[in-house]
């Protein structure tokens, strides 16, 4: 039998999860309910009174090109962060997996940045790539290239990129290696014997075993380059060179707190948290039949 | 088609050493069978074969090629494992053809093969499930398939049949013999069950403690074991170890008489010097096992035919055999003879 423990009523359980229902009502429920409300308006310049709309926030989003130009870089760029984040967590968590001595303190240097926040992290890699006292920058001049991601799209991008994919290096190296490790080292050896040269055995073996980690990691990755390297972009590029790394989470700031457009920026939230929503639900739906072999 | 040899092999973990140099000469098609309790180091003497496990010192051959730095691909030998180690994620056709396709083998080809071996081990009606759709005798089967397809010079064996129930056991036993047997492939086989190694091996290595204590046809081993621990280990139940001294003998300081079960014979007490009180008895039908207590305090245990009279528990016999029987084992365990 399965020990429960039965409370009397409902005053002390409903005392007991009240701070969690508040803390969410308020900083969740409430700031949604707000943006929603709000993105069906148009506040007059001086906040005075506001305009209903509709769902005009929504037409004219859809139709801006700077909008529609945000999507793209948004894509672009949590593509780009997830596949250098995970790429480069495997490659390490594949050489950890096979290392036997140290690997406990090469463990404890690889997690470390993940205590690392994402406005500090920003920092660090601006002040070394800083185009005019970058350490860097400075050893790339030396190699004749003129690094200057104030002025080069691509650059800023590929170091808001760097930035972002650095932090979140730890916590899929974590994953990765436990995936590794859970795979039994008996049908390792078995590929081995059956002629399969470390290669073939990664593709034809370990990846595929891998897969629901990868899965599970590929969408936390993406909902962390939506929503959590605000922090990278903000320190770093402020989201230009012009738009060049504006993503969908910047540009909801840069409109509704720098350009006071507070309907458009709410909109955007309602989008954001549509597309939040989308991908929690993809993940929880694949992590309940996570094994599929 | 192929020999394996040997040659003084030795492992170490760190500074400790686990296989304490180990002799021998595989003839092509043999049956070799690796027996000893847990932890002796069979495993390792056959991964090291396998080349799972690096070689501290001495050579392994095989056709007559020292292999120690071989890659395990490059071995030409199949394994299986105790829990199979089959790949989860492919069907029972795509864990048999899998060492194929690495070798290129044409797909029609790979399909022969497969479904020969499919027929060979009853496992045609699931060729297209997955590992954990198996039972535990039917993932068995697919990872000794797995090994056959590939026609390897060499099977290795790690204690294969351990997760079976015992009729299973008895039953793919014997199918591994035969199988074995069809295709003259030379194979070495780890266990710990004595009765696998007796009726499997043609040849079988007894380790102990790291060390090949006996290497020789099971019945030659059964009836004239090198050590005192081979005596023991060999042969169910065990055999009867008396202090040499206290039975009136003066060999050796500590020296111990071996005696096996079926080799002493319960007479009246006044027909001899030594007799015990029968603590208990086994009847098994066939035979009967009497357990006793000498007088002087050691234990005996005989084994004697089902239809003679079963001793009543309290009583006193007396205890016979012919000289011939007896195996002398000096203090260290090795056999003295005269
Ligand atoms: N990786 C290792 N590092 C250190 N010692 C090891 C290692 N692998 C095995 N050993 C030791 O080597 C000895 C032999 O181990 P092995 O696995 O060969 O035993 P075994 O005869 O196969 O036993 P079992 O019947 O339990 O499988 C054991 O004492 C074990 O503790
Ligand atoms: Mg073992």
């Amino acid at each position: 039998m399965e020990k429960r423990v039965t409370f009397k009523g409902i005053w002390l359980p409903l005392l007991l999860v009240a701070p969690q229902i508040v803390i969410t009502a308020v900083f969740f429920f409430y700031p949604a309910g707000q943006a929603i409300w709000q993105s069906l308006f148009i506040p007059d310049p001086f906040g005075l009174s506001m305009q209903w709309v509709g769902l005009g926030n929504f037409e004219f989003l859809l139709s801006d090109r700077f909008y529609r130009a945000s999507f793209l870089t948004t894509a672009i760029f949590s593509i780009l962060v997830t596949v250098v984040s995970m790429g480069v967590a495997l490659y390490l968590a594949v050489l950890a997996d096979r290392l036997i001595k140290g690997s406990g303190t090469y463990r404890t240097l690889l997690i470390w940045p993940y205590a690392v926040a994402p406005a500090v992290a920003g920092v660090l890699w601006l002040f070394m790539f800083n185009t005019r006292v970058g350490v860097v920058t400075w050893y790339i001049g030396l190699l004749g290239y003129d690094w200057n991601h104030v002025l080069n799209e691509g650059e800023a991008m590929g170091l808001v990129v760097v930035a972002s994919a650095w932090g979140r290096i730890s916590y899929n190296f974590l994953f990765f290696l436990a995936g590794l490790q859970a795979i039994p080292k008996s049908v390792i050896e078995a590929a081995a014997i059956d002629g399969a040269r470390f290669w073939t055995r990664f593709r034809t073996i370990v990846f595929p075993l891998l897969s629901p980690t990868t899965f599970f990691l590929l969408v936390v990755n993406i909902i962390y380059a939506f929503f959590e390297t605000f922090g990278v972009i903000h320190t770093i590029t402020g989201g230009g060179p012009q738009q060049a790394t504006t993503i969908l989470v910047y540009k909801v700031y840069a409109d509704g707190f720098v350009g006071q457009d507070l309907g458009s920026s709410a909109a955007q939230s309602v989008i954001l948290l549509l597309i939040v929503s989308v991908l929690t639900v993809v993940q929880f739906k694949y992590i309940e039949r996570r094994v599929h072999y | 088609m192929a020999t394996v040899a040997l040659e003084n092999l030795r492992k170490s973990y760190g500074k400790t050493e686990v296989i304490h140099g180990v002799d021998i000469d595989i003839a092509d098609g043999e049956f070799i069978v690796i027996v000893g309790p847990s932890g002796c180091g069979k495993s390792t003497l056959l991964r090291m074969v396998a080349g799972l496990e690096t070689v501290t010192s001495g050579e392994v051959r095989i056709n007559d090629r020292a292999v120690n730095d071989v890659e395990p691909m490059d071995r030409d030998i199949a394994m299986v494992f105790q829990n199979y180690a089959l790949y989860p994620h492919m069907s029972v056709f795509d864990n048999m053809a899998y060492g194929l396709k690495i070798a290129k083998v044409p797909t029609d080809e790979i399909k022969k093969r497969v479904d020969t071996a499919a027929e060979i081990l009853q496992l045609e009606p699931y060729l297209t499930r997955r590992p954990r759709e198996l039972s535990g005798g039917q993932r068995q089967r697919v990872a000794m398939g797995r090994a056959i397809v590939r026609k390897p010079a060499v099977f290795l064996f790690d204690e294969p049949l351990s997760n079976l129930d015992a009729k299973l056991r008895v039953q793919m036993r014997l199918e591994i013999k035969s199988l074995q047997r069809d295709l003259g492939v030379t194979s070495l086989y780890v266990t710990h069950d004595q009765v696998e190694a007796m009726t499997l091996a043609d040849r079988m290595i007894v380790m102990n403690a790291g060390v090949a204590d006996q290497i020789g046809k099971p019945l030659d081993v059964y009836s004239d074991p090198a050590t005192e621990f081979v005596a023991g280990f060999i042969g169910s139940p065990p055999t009867n170890f008396l202090q040499a001294k206290r039975l009136g003998r003066h060999i050796e300081d500590g020296a111990k008489i071996g005696i096996r079960p079926e080799h002493i014979r319960l007479v009246p007490q006044t027909e001899t010097d030594l007799a015990g009180t029968v603590v208990y008895s086994e009847p098994l039908g066939a035979e009967t096992l009497v357990h006793l207590k000498l007088l002087d305090g050691q234990d005996a245990t005989v084994r004697q035919d089902g239809a003679l009279p079963i001793p009543a528990e309290g009583e006193t016999c007396g205890l016979s055999w012919e000289p011939a029987s007896e195996m002398v084992f000096g203090k260290g365990g090795s056999r003295i003879r005269s």
